[in-house]
């Protein structure tokens, strides 16, 4: 695993009270990690703050699972 | 309309079937009065921050320790990951309001009952210790960085709202917020829901945690704290003693489940007993200093008694609204004049002298304290009321608490803005 998704899924545990082994790559965030809408922008709020990200508002909205996440920050740290 | 009629002239009447408290003095009802009316108090230096620089060092904070000894685990009530959703008041409202649902045994089942019962639980203040980190976080220059939860987190009717997602009481969802009156308003104007026909059970009350170095400064600016038993913290809330010289703020939450009284015969609930009695008005006078007398306060108890269709005479006791300020002799004196002649038969306590002013989470504990004293058929004491600055036939229960058959009991709440709540109960 990339330290990018190791980062993303302790992220994920905490701020959702999750279990670790929950937190796969499928996983969606409303679907199968119990947040609410609320939750997801705290959580995209905690991922910009991490990797020293911008995460626009459209960009946000297609993140829906734990490698949409993973995925976005790669390529914004690989540009 | 309600407030001319009787107790007995047809309107439903309104029971208290449960009761949950967290104060200064710890958490679940038995173990705060227990220990209050064992003369025991719950102020000490401030935690939770250092108070150093500020002209008052002393509170009464809710005790942490294991759920097991009456102490505060929050954890263990609230999910952690949901904690942060909620300022500290509403931890402390929800605790409160767990136990009073539990204790009622009310499980509403079909969705017609869902919708039957409610919820009024206020604060004075609200989350003001959320406002306060918000705002830091603001200021910077992060403001992009704000909590999608620091809205929800901070208002004050948000105890209201997680009450009745958790229960699924869809209801009536309101809130009261009349600063250090909101307690016996919230209560007040829920059993009037219920006599009303617009709920059977209310769940009501006040819950406060504004034990923070904002909300300290902030009364300290008011010069309306206690700053001259900083070494000595049990002594600092003295009501009626002629060397008080300001309140003592507490933090908690008290909460009672309200009932129609034949819904709560019919499934054979509990009964503390019955709010007979409610009446309110405003000063129009100052933001923070009662008028001349009392006079408001004369006018809130007058109309409690009378909406209770009862007499001074008949009431025992009265928890006084008694904060340990100057404002105590004024009471005091409204008192008196309400019930003259009978005034030398009359028990009054402030019980605030054992757990500091609750702010809006005040009126509800002390409801409940004078419900309690009636089926106890004990009055808690006044800590502290070593030398009185004025005498009076009134008995101020200094010191110990007292045996006394208590029939009916009236409790005074007043706030800032010149409001005034006065509730009056009975055992059933």
């Amino acid at each position: 695993m990339s330290e990018i998704a190791d980062k993303v899924k302790k992220i994920v545990v905490e701020h959702l009270g999750v279990e670790e082994s929950k937190v796969t790559p499928e996983a969606s965030f409303i679907d199968d990690l119990g947040a609410d809408s609320l939750d997801t922008v705290e959580l995209v709020m905690a991922f910009e703050e991490a990797f020293n990200v911008e995460i626009p508002e459209d960009a946000a909205e297609k993140i829906a699972t734990v490698k949409d996440a993973v995925d976005y920050i790669e390529a914004q740290k690989a540009a | 309309m309600l407030q001319s009629a009787g107790s007995d002239l047809g309107r439903r009447r309104v029971v208290v079937t449960g009761m949950g408290m967290v104060t200064p003095l710890g958490l679940g009802t038995g173990n705060v009065w227990k220990r209050l009316v064992a003369g025991e108090s719950g102020i000490d230096r401030i935690h939770t921050f250092d108070p150093s620089d500020l002209a008052a060092h002393v509170a009464g904070e809710v005790p942490e320790g294991p759920t097991a000894e009456g102490k505060l685990t929050i954890s263990d009530w609230i999910p952690v990951k949901d904690q942060k959703k909620m300022d500290r008041f509403i931890h402390l409202g929800m605790i409160a309001a767990a136990e009073a649902v539990e204790d009622s045994g009310w499980k509403p089942e079909s969705e017609e009952d869902r919708c039957a019962t409610g919820v009024m639980i206020g604060s004075g203040i609200g989350g003001l210790q959320t406002i306060y980190e918000a705002s830091i976080t603001v200021y910077e220059g992060r403001a992009k960085r704000l909590s999608p939860f620091f809205i929800p987190s901070a208002l004050t009717n948000l105890v209201s709202g997680n009450v009745s997602i958790k229960y699924g009481f869809k209801g009536p969802n309101h809130s009261a917020v009349t600063a250090c009156a909101t307690g016996v308003h919230a209560i007040g104007d829920a059993a009037r829901l219920i006599m009303l026909g617009d709920a059977d059970v209310m769940i009501a009350g006040g819950a406060e945690a504004t034990v923070c170095k904002l909300g300290i400064a902030g009364f300290c600016s008011a010069r309306a704290l206690s700053t001259s038993f900083n070494d000595t913290p049990q002594k600092a809330s003295r009501p009626w003693d002629r060397d008080r010289d300001g309140f003592v703020m507490g933090e908690g939450a008290g909460i009672v489940v309200l009932e129609e009284y034949e819904h709560a015969k019919a499934r054979g609930a509990k009964i503390y007993g019955e709010i007979i009695g409610y009446g309110m008005s405003g000063d129009a006078h100052h933001i923070t200093a009662p008028a001349e007398g009392h006079e408001g306060a004369f006018r809130a108890m007058n109309t409690a008694l009378k909406s209770a269709g009862v007499t001074p005479a008949d009431v025992g006791y009265v928890n006084a609204h008694g904060t340990s300020t100057m404002a105590d002799d004024l009471e005091l004196e409204a008192v008196e004049r309400l019930f003259g002649d009978d005034a030398g038969k009359l028990a009054m306590s402030s019980t605030k002298s054992a757990i500091g002013h609750l702010l809006g989470a005040a009126g509800a504990v002390e409801a409940m304290f004078s419900m309690l004293a009636i089926r106890d058929k004990v009055v808690p004491p006044t800590l502290n009321l070593d030398n009185p600055s004025r005498e009076s036939a009134i008995d101020r229960v200094a010191h110990e608490a007292q045996e006394r058959d208590v029939k009916v009991a009236l409790s005074n709440s007043f706030g800032f803005g010149g409001t005034n709540a006065s509730i009056v109960v009975r055992g059933v």
